[in-house]
């Protein structure tokens, strides 16, 4: 035990009162550390809550009991079974991925973020690393810098962590032999800057023996910095780096309880705030001045940047959630697309074209991304050309919104620049982005407005725009009963025009083939396609598989309310390839076809289409008729 | 310009009252699960902070098992009221029918009073999101879950499928009859829970304090005879004993210990100098190994 931990004791037993008022007023650093399983990791953070008191006298007794059965330090005390009892849980079938750890010294308090494993590593590591102040890599002193090292110290600096700290672990099993150390050193800060990490701690211990860990050892004298502990305790935190910025506020929730009283509620991001401050609201771009900042202890004169808070503004100026308030001189830029760094999150890769739900703060949008640019390969550092993402990959790629987000870029706030995206099916977090800059295209190009409206192109032809988008499997009659229907409007004095997906693909789409990511492009083209003759005042009669609900849906948001008319024509499977009338179904099912929907790529029916067409119970003239009358009553 | 440094409380609460108001503002049907423990009140306290002046826009929810300390009762429907919240009690109806009671039927009390009993409140109510006060700190299980924790339509929770939480962004999305259970405290530890309540002068239940009481002892743990329904064992004779809760459940499950902290700064002392577990006194976790994860997965908050 440390004379540190002896003190507090006799504090708490003499003067509990002198030792609240001490305690309360500490500092809260998050971190987390990096290493694989052989590094020593358990054992360290282990030690870190044993000798920090966190260990009760029920836990040890359960530890002791753990460390002569299963572990592996002899007779001694087997930190790491403390942490994760990973040969259990493992047995269990049951896997952590992320697991926080809490424990307290005299002058902080500490929540370590911590990560096992190599499965899943870049998701979790990432995960653990959005909340941390600093991040603890952890090398073993017998084997030096390794492949493992560059990964933990290049996604602990993508994710932003300003304070890194080298651990050089298991000092004991190296003598504690310094020319080790510095050699590791010195290979480690070559590294480094390569990577853009500048500065760095770097501390010899061993978390087996207790070398560093809470004071100086005498096995290292060579070593005159800090012990582990005692930089935890004393390194600068973010959040002051925050506060030194300009203020913005993402408003969470506007809190109206009566009519007298409208205030927005939000953390704050950046920066400090004053009643009196002019302020600007993003993206409409109006501008007030904070009246009052009201708190449940009372108004306040200042709020800083990590404080939840409630303001409210001198005029009735519009605001609502999602928004941001930001400083009136140094608002957020506002974009609707942006280049950005992303963490593939999800076993389904990433599908460019597809819209997916993104959030920024407290606001929500879709947002579709482009092909990615290169990815990252975070072993070798080498950027390779990609078409996806899978699981684990790091990319950059472009990403449009449907509306312009004010933010910031990642690198000067975490808050403001980071983002996830959720698939709009399963509603899984498939992805963390980080917002790198805005894209210049997106400021200087503007939507044309043209005289003619698209109301004078439909009144010209007596006829109420649509798109009959007609979706199934392949061979379950879209293309026949398509061309019916347009030569029934044709004959009715109806202007249509038949987008039908087998000629698209000759044409517009020919440079696009059958995988998931090309058919999803494939719609999107012919969505813009179809929009645009909405606008010209056509009917649009489509037929195409479009196996994906996503993309369907992204079809229906492009186009105006009520136009979209979605026609499920609905033949079994079994049917169809019975059918099978340009013989392609034996071909998938010899596998001479790869991703052939319905046979080896899925087909995903609508949910609720405006119109359902059963093939098996009425002939294509029937259904033809039947969509007619839906259309025009 | 002016600077401040948070303290690890203040950035505690932030960041709860951060989480409370994203709940708020995408959850259709909020509700705050509120067991009247030193936990609850903690984290009633900072509904209060983060939606003022308004009220907190949510019910609180009391999922009963009728055998709750009688001191617990009065707290109830005290803090309710001050809070200006409605206040739902929901008490199994077949748990009640059969009798169900700690003394005879073991664990089938906790899963058909407290696990069944949730998962009835919440389908009765429609509620799509449910705080509750749980802490990382507490056990192995805590420690890995999410702050929003996603649940099936059958109120399951897949450890496997938890969704990444990156910065301050939680995914709040889900489907027709899925729920979220939402955990704003999972970041605060025992000693942090004590010290707030001191610093806000937060109610809590006189049980936490020592005070002579009747007690009995079984199988190692100091059981309080809080009322009649206690069954004594042949020559069995309560016992006046200075005890205080450090965790309340129902009362013939709750182990105490033998105190003389009366007051709060007291309490945090004896809390710091302990040398056990604050689980330790509650006889659910020791049924078997990882118990809690597997009624977590069941359902149990």
């Amino acid at each position: 035990m440390t004379d540190q931990v002896y003190k507090t004791d006799a504090l708490i037993a003499e003067d509990i009162d002198a030792y609240l008022v001490a305690h309360q007023n500490k500092s809260l650093l998050r971190f987390i550390t990096c290493g694989s399983v052989d590094d020593g990791k358990s054992t360290l953070i282990g030690r870190l809550l044993y000798d920090s008191k966190m260990i009760f006298e029920d836990q040890l007794a359960q530890l002791e009991a753990d460390s002569k059965k299963q572990g592996t330090q002899g007779q001694e005390i087997d930190f790491a079974l403390l942490v994760d009892g990973l040969a259990a849980e493992r047995e269990q079938g049951i896997t952590i991925d992320v697991a926080y750890r809490f424990f307290a010294t005299e002058k902080r308090k500490f929540i370590v973020a911590d990560t096992p494993g190599h499965e899943q590593y870049t998701r979790n590591m990432v995960t653990g690393a959005s909340t941390a102040d600093l991040a603890v890599i952890l090398i073993d002193a017998r084997k030096g810098v390794l492949t493992q090292t560059r990964r933990h110290s290049y996604l602990a600096n993508l994710i932003g962590i300003k304070n890194i700290v080298l651990a050089v672990n298991k000092m004991d099993l190296v003598d504690y032999d310094q020319a080790t150390y510095d050699q590791i050193v010195a290979d480690y800060t070559t590294f480094a800057k390569d990577i853009g990490i500048d500065d760095f701690v770097a501390i010899p211990i061993s978390g087996f023996k207790g070398n560093n860990i809470t004071g100086p050892s005498d096995n290292t004298k060579w070593y005159t910095g800090p012990s582990l502990m005692q930089h935890l305790e004393s390194v600068e935190l973010n959040q002051n780096a925050d506060q030194e910025t300009a203020f913005h506020m993402p408003v969470q929730w506007v809190n109206r309880p009566n009519l007298d009283f409208r205030g927005f509620a939000g953390k704050i991001a950046s920066g400090v705030i004053h009643p009196g401050d002019e302020v600007r609201i993003l993206p409409s771009g109006k501008t007030s001045h904070i009246d009052r900042i009201v708190t449940f202890d009372g108004d306040k004169d200042a709020a800083f940047a990590g404080e939840s808070v409630t303001l409210t503004l001198k005029d009735e100026v519009d605001c609502s959630r999602g928004q941001v308030i930001s400083n009136a001189k140094s608002p957020l830029e506002v974009a609707d697309q942006f280049e950005a760094t992303l963490v593939w999150m999800d076993e389904n890769e990433m599908i460019p074209g597809r819209a997916y739900v993104l959030k920024i703060g407290a606001q929500t949008v879709s947002a579709t991304v482009a092909q990615p640019k290169y990815q990252v390969n975070v072993n070798t550092l080498e950027q390779t050309a990609t078409k996806t993402l899978d699981l684990n990959a790091i990319g950059i790629a472009n990403i449009t919104t449907d509306r312009s987000i004010p933010f910031a870029a990642y690198a000067e706030n975490r808050e403001l620049g980071g983002f996830i995206l959720v698939d709009k099916m399963t509603n899984a977090t498939v992805a963390a982005g980080m917002i790198n800059f805005a894209l210049r295209r997106a400021q200087n190009i503007h939507w044309q407005a043209t005289d003619i409206a698209r109301e004078h192109h439909s009144e010209m032809k007596h006829q109420k725009p649509a798109v009959l988008w007609m979706t199934g499997l392949s061979g379950s009659g879209k293309s026949t009963i398509a061309n019916i229907v347009e030569k029934k409007l044709a004959r009715m004095n109806r202007h249509t025009f038949l987008l039908d997906g087998d000629n698209v693909r000759h044409g517009l789409n020919k440079d696009l083939g059958f995988t998931d990511a090309d058919r999803v492009e494939n719609i999107r083209r012919v969505g813009e396609v179809a929009k645009l003759m909405t606008d010209a005042g056509l009917i649009v009669i489509t037929a195409f598989i479009s196996p994906f609900r996503s993309e369907r849906d992204m079809v229906r948001s492009m186009m105006q309310p009520g136009e979209f008319v979605e026609v499920f024509i609905d033949t079994p499977l079994a049917e169809a390839e019975k059918r099978d009338v340009k013989g392609l179904y034996a071909k998938a099912r010899s596998g001479q076809l790869k991703n052939f929907t319905g046979i080896d790529s899925p087909y995903e029916a609508p949910d609720a289409p405006e119109i359902r067409i059963d093939t098996t119970s009425m002939t294509p003239d029937e259904a033809a008729d039947l969509i007619i009358a839906r259309l025009i009553p | 310009m002016d600077k401040k440094q948070l303290t690890h409380l203040e950035r505690l609460e932030a960041e709860s009252i951060h989480i409370m108001r994203e709940v708020a503002a995408e959850a259709e049907k909020p509700v705050m699960l509120y067991s009247v423990g030193k936990d609850s009140a903690v984290m009633l306290h900072l509904a209060k902070k983060a939606f003022y002046p308004a009220p907190p826009p949510f019910p609180l929810l009391h999922v009963d098992t009728t055998w709750k300390f009688k001191a617990m009762y009065d707290l109830r429907a005290k803090a309710a009221k001050d809070a200006g919240m409605e206040l739902l009690v929901y008490q199994n109806p077949e748990a009640k029918e059969k009798g169900i009671n700690p003394f005879d039927h073991g664990s089938l009390h906790t899963d058909m009073w407290k696990t069944e009993g949730l998962k009835q409140a919440l389908d009765k109510y429609g509620f799509d999101a449910a705080f509750g006060g749980a802490r990382r700190d507490e056990e192995k299980s805590r420690a890995k879950e999410r702050i929003f924790s996603f649940r099936t339509a059958s109120h399951r929770w897949d450890p496997k499928q938890q969704r990444p939480e990156l910065w301050n962004l939680y995914n709040a999305r889900k489907t027709k009859g899925e729920s979220m259970r939402v955990f704003p405290l999972s970041n605060w530890t025992e000693l942090d829970i004590w010290q707030y309540i001191h610093l806000e002068g937060i109610e809590i239940v006189p049980l936490y304090f020592s005070a002579p009481r009747p007690t009995v002892e079984r199988d190692g743990l100091i059981l309080m005879v809080d009322d009649d329904r206690f069954p004594l064992a042949e020559g069995e004779k309560p016992v006046m004993r200075s005890i205080r809760f450090r965790t309340l459940g129902c009362y013939p499950l709750t182990g105490a210990v033998e105190s003389e902290a009366k007051t709060l700064p007291e309490v945090i002392q004896e809390m710091l100098l302990t040398t056990t577990s604050e689980r330790q006194g509650r006889a659910i976790d020791k049924d078997q190994t990882a118990s809690m994860e597997l009624k977590k997965q069941q359902g149990y908050f």
